[in-house]
């Protein structure tokens, strides 16, 4: 570099220091902690792509004017990996980071990041749960530098509740789920609301399974179908959800699947025409959104020649952007405080980051598998079939009291 | 009844497949004295060739060439690799093997990916292969070929269709089982394989060349892995860990069938099977059993955590816990014939 070179680039640095938008330019790393291998590893490198696609999209207009650039880590769902990735992604002086398949590993994460937090002040990381949903993350071990951006556990069985207490068909439930955090707060939260709102409904089995381990779920399905119920609600997703549904196909099981995550990769080419109007999902977002979000999901499939679904992406770039904006800085501490009860217009109404627990309130939607057409043709997989609403829940029905103390610091 | 039977069903044809993968394992093992770790890595490499040959010529050739060509390359590398290190002892030989298991992963996840490939069986193996009716107008069980009508699933009426790739899976192991019998016992090469077994010296001293039956056994071994992988990949999943899973599983196999023992392997695997699919529909617990049993302190019972534990939660670690008590009470498994 000459001298003159040089004196450019000082001057060029001191106008940009010295102008009023100061994180404008500035590039903010995003580490993304999720599985690129094993079982797991198609419903990840869907979420990568997700996160770079809306990266790109959001870098080129948001109202701070800076750049978004996601780094891809493996955890193999392993909480041990997702601590060493952690530390990698600290170590390149990353301080936002996201996470969402497995609360196991958004647990871990919580702990380390708080921990990290309070040693080394001036250092802070915030923690953007995009789509880990253990209610505890949000209540007994709630922590100021996570933000949920999916709902919980119970917010979902809340809305699903309520549109099953009006299927007078419902008779007898069996519940399974994957055998830990999540999948255990699924049955949990299960239990409780439909007995409060339909206790006339049997629960007639529950079973846990190892998470991402089961290759043959035939004598789970065995089992559903000699205890004689009609509706199963599962929280499984990814490989368990996909190897279950075609298993209950195979295996000739008739009855209704209420879950969490028919909309994941995998999942709807294993249901194929199959389980046509009696698989349902209750999520904050489906297939047929329309406007803005519909545009990008046919950009994506064009792209990528695979199906976006994690919504809650979207949420994160366009809070990051806009606290940014409002603290005018890209420092975790003040972007954290600009998010604290921040509000927004998003593809689902407005949403909002409560400030009680960082748990975004936001609309919900009851969505059924059927053939996809005029109305809904946005068509996953090739299938030929979609995801068509049934029933829209506002914040206010899906939203649950919380016991966060959170320590504000 | 019903759900007895296709429970029972479930379970056999997963032992059948399990059977397919330790036949090979335990004929290397009683023969070489080694135990090939890499062996459900020639299982996966089976599953993941029979994948690319499906796609380019359908699933017969598949299911043909793939375990040829991966046999070939088992027998390969007995040759080149194995032989050279036989000379030094087992230590050498079982950590070969244990490399070998890596390098074939870390190329399965080059070539195909880190995810799983989307390898579905063939459209003639979709659907049902019979259906089990049990209740409803016919109060007797009984069953019908393919799909069973609408009508005969009414009411009352329970219908458990059991897949064809299930049973076409049981069919070649059934196949595979008789003619390795015939070979083993009533042809000249078996004969040459049981005496090597024993006693290679003599063998090799009456003019056989046994380094070439090693490598004969070694590549049909890795061959019958890899027919395993392909019918197993296209009837569950066809992905980088398939080969652990399966792995530790075809190990508690041939320790409690016995190792070395062919006999011994069939019955382990049948019993694993059916014993890890039964298990997931039995929902009693330490607790339940000590209530029966009028056992005392069952306040404390019926709330630990431990006691709760069902069968059915306890299921994927039962094997392990086989292994653990057939080591303990009969170390040479239920069939063997050498002591520890």
């Amino acid at each position: 570099m000459t001298f003159s070179q040089r004196l450019i680039a000082a001057l060029g640095a001191l106008f940009v220091c010295g102008s009023a938008l100061a994180q404008k330019g500035e590039t903010v790393k995003i580490a993304w902690i999720d599985p690129l291998s094993g079982l797991m590893a198609p419903v990840g490198s869907n979420q990568l792509k997700s996160f770079q696609f809306f990266a790109e999209k959001f870098s080129q207009n948001n109202p701070a004017g800076v750049k978004f650039e996601v780094i891809g880590l493996d955890n193999k769902l392993s909480p041990a990996e997702s601590l060493n990735a952690l530390k990698a992604a600290m170590d390149q002086g990353v301080r936002y980071v996201t996470q969402g398949n497995g609360s196991s590993v958004a647990g871990a994460l919580i702990d380390a990041i708080n921990k990290h937090n309070e040693r080394n002040p001036g250092k802070e990381v915030v923690y953007l749960n995009h789509s880990a949903v253990d209610p505890d993350f949000t209540n007994s071990k709630c922590s100021y530098w996570h933000f949920r951006f999916d709902a919980d556990t119970s917010m979902k069985m809340e809305a699903m509740s309520s549109f099953m207490k009006d299927l007078p068909e419902i008779k007898k439930i069996y519940l399974l789920n994957q055998n830990y955090s999540h999948g255990q707060q699924v049955a949990k939260f299960a239990k409780e609301t439909i007995g409060r709102k339909r206790p006339d409904i049997q629960f007639v089995g529950e079973d846990l399974h190892p998470l991402a381990q089961v290759r043959d779920f035939a004598p789970y399905i065995a089992k559903i179908k000699a205890s004689g119920a009609d509706s199963v609600i599962t929280g499984n997703w990814g490989s368990d959800l996909a190897l279950l549904i075609k298993a209950a196909n195979e295996g000739g099981f008739n009855g209704k699947f209420f879950t969490y995550y028919t909309g994941v990769t995998g999942t709807p080419t294993a249901l194929g025409k199959g389980g046509e109007g009696r698989v349902y999902q209750i999520a904050y977002n489906h297939y047929n959104m329309g406007g803005q979000m519909g545009q990008w999901m046919n950009e994506f499939q064009t792209k990528y020649k695979d199906d976006f679904y994690t919504g809650s992406a979207i949420h994160i770039f366009a809070y990051l952007g806009e606290a940014m904006a409002k603290a005018k800085s890209t420092d975790p501490v003040k972007v954290a405080a600009a998010m604290h009860g921040l509000k927004l217009k998003s593809f689902n109404g407005e949403v909002e980051m409560r400030k009680l627990d960082h748990q975004l309130q936001q609309t919900l939607y009851m969505s059924v598998w059927q053939k996809a057409d005029k109305k809904y043709p946005y068509n996953p997989e090739n299938t030929g079939m979609t995801l068509v609403p049934v029933k829209t829940f506002e914040p206010y029905i899906s939203s649950t009291p919380t016991s966060c103390q959170m320590k504000t610091p | 009844m019903e759900f007895f039977l296709i429970s029972l069903l479930n379970g056999v044809s997963y032992g059948l497949l399990l059977f397919m993968l330790s036949a090979g394992l335990t004929l290397i093992f009683s023969m070489m004295g080694v135990l090939n770790f890499a062996h459900a890595s020639f299982y996966m490499l089976g599953a993941y060739w029979g994948y690319t040959l499906s796609a380019l010529w359908g699933f017969v050739p598949a299911l043909i060439l793939a375990p040829l060509g991966v046999g070939l390359l088992g027998a390969g590398f007995e040759k080149w690799f194995l032989r050279r290190v036989h000379a030094h002892g087992h230590v050498p030989e079982l950590l070969i093997t244990f490399g070998l298991a890596y390098v074939v992963l870390e190329v399965v996840q080059l070539l195909w990916g880190r995810s799983a490939v989307p390898f579905a069986p063939p459209a003639w193996l979709q659907g049902p292969a019979f259906t089990l009716i049990g209740g409803g107008p016919f109060t007797d069980l009984h069953w019908v070929w393919g799909a069973a009508s609408e009508a005969a699933c009414q009411g009352t009426a329970l219908c458990s269709p059991f897949p064809a790739t299930r049973a076409f899976m049981m069919g070649v192991a059934l196949v595979m089982v008789i003619s390795l019998w015939a070979l083993i016992t009533h042809t000249r090469v078996g004969l040459v394989i049981q005496a090597a077994l024993t006693h290679p010296q003599a063998v090799q001293t009456l003019g056989h060349n046994v380094p070439r039956v090693f490598m004969l056994v070694f590549g049909v071994g890795t061959g019958l892995a890899a027919l395993a992988g392909v019918i197993g990949g296209s009837t569950f999943v066809t992905e980088p860990s398939m080969a652990a899973t399966v792995g530790s599983v075809t190990f508690v196999v041939i320790v409690v069938g016995g190792l070395g023992s062919l006999a011994g392997a069939f019955g382990a695997s049948l019993l694993i099977g059916t014993v890890q699919t039964m298990a997931v529909a039995i929902d009693l617990s330490l607790s339940d059993l000590w209530l029966a049993l009028g056992l005392p302190g069952q306040a404390s019972a019926a709330t630990s955590p431990w006691m709760k534990l069902t069968l059915s939660q306890a299921a994927p670690i039962l094997p392990y816990l086989f292994l653990v008590l057939m080591l303990m009470v009969r170390p040479r498994g239920l069939m063997g014939t050498r002591e520890g």
